[in-house]
């Protein structure tokens, strides 16, 4: 199941790209076409964000991961590396589980 | 790729460019290893991690679709999200295609190395020549670099017995609040964000897990909908291509 996932994932990002670079240009006068793009990436970036951070299985979950988003948030905000950030993320978690549980 | 009249200059701007290219390849080269290291703890298995590097090769819709199954998501659910996700690489084509120019057989290889990091590398050149070598040197310096990554991030977490332990299911939240970051600039992508998380986390007990992800993708065409603010509309050239590691 999960190759399926991957498999059908690779082919419809790969279908994008190459639609990008066959389709005629004048799509992109469209401009509420251009708008939905450009929303697209922040709304599904920050709707996993909220479901990572928030929910174990099918439930709400109030946990370390708060911690660690927190910790990503300052990161980000002072525009640290990527990577910084990221490794912030999960030892900043890691720490606060070990100290707290 | 075609003669051009002479340029003094193009010796120095080749270098810098090919300097560039390397540099943000080995960044973002870096941050493959945390991909390949979070798609293990999310249960996927080495060759899945690396498929998806070599075949999805977008690195914001790789990680969508590894945080909806470590999430316990169904995979087609994960597919779809990274499907929307990459649907912003169809509009950098779009702007890319005048510049590469690239017909047949080229353009399904060159398609394959259109993400945010050739685009940002290839678009404000001041010669087709230079935003051509730029998406070329950067595509590729990127792929490979990316793909070593990803080797040496799940062969590594592979080798660990239980990654969570190091708080790797942290580790993803960050690296998409790393991706958002740099597109909150203004009101609305504000809004739409505090919005989409909001719908999400609101569905997770009532639909399978998965499609709250998918779901806050709405508000993005339902916002879409509205009138754009009067300020600054979409712009026209070039688009808002992040420029920090994917």
């Amino acid at each position: 199941m999960i190759w399926a996932g991957v498999l059908i994932g690779c082919l419809g990002c790969y279908l994008l790209k190459i639609a990008g670079l066959s389709l005629p240009a004048r799509l992109l006068e469209r401009p509420r076409l251009q708008r939905i793009a450009s929303l697209m990436p922040v709304a599904l970036l920050s709707a996993l964000i909220g479901v990572q951070t928030f929910a174990n299985g099918p439930h709400w979950a109030f946990d370390a991961r708060i911690v660690g988003l927190g910790v990503a948030g300052f990161a980000v905000w002072r525009r640290w590396p990527f990577l910084v950030v990221v490794f912030l993320a999960a030892a900043s978690t890691a720490l606060f589980r070990l100290v707290v549980a | 790729m075609t003669e051009q009249p002479d340029d003094p200059a193009w010796p120095g701007t080749r270098t810098s460019i090919i300097r560039d290219a390397l540099g943000v390849g080995v960044a973002t080269g870096a941050y493959a290893i945390s991909f390949g290291a979070i798609a293990v703890a999310a249960g996927l298995n080495f060759a899945q991690a690396m498929a998806l590097s070599l075949l999805m090769f977008t690195g914001g819709s790789q990680f969508a679709l590894v945080g909806v199954i470590a999430g316990g998501g169904n995979p087609l659910a994960g597919a779809a999200t990274a499907i929307l996700l990459g649907s912003r690489n169809a509009l950098y084509g779009l702007r890319l295609a005048p510049l590469l120019k690239v017909r047949g057989w080229r353009r399904w290889g060159a398609a394959q190395l259109v993400i945010d990091e050739s685009t940002a590398m290839s678009l404000g050149r001041t010669s087709e020549r230079a935003a051509r070598l730029g998406f070329y040197a950067t595509g590729l310096a990127v792929f490979v670099l990316w793909n070593l990554g990803t080797l040496a991030g799940s062969l590594g977490a592979n080798a660990l017995q239980d990654p969570s332990v190091f708080g790797l299911d942290a580790a993803a939240s960050g690296a998409f609040l790393a991706l958002l970051g740099p597109r909150l600039r203004g009101r609305e992508p504000w809004a739409v964000a505090a919005l989409a998380a909001l719908v999400a986390v609101l569905a997770v007990p009532f639909v399978p897990a998965g499609v709250p992800v998918l779901l806050a993708a709405l508000v993005a065409v339902a916002v879409g909908f509205t009138p754009a603010p009067a300020a600054k509309a979409v712009s026209k050239t070039p688009p808002r291509v992040p420029k920090d590691p994917r």
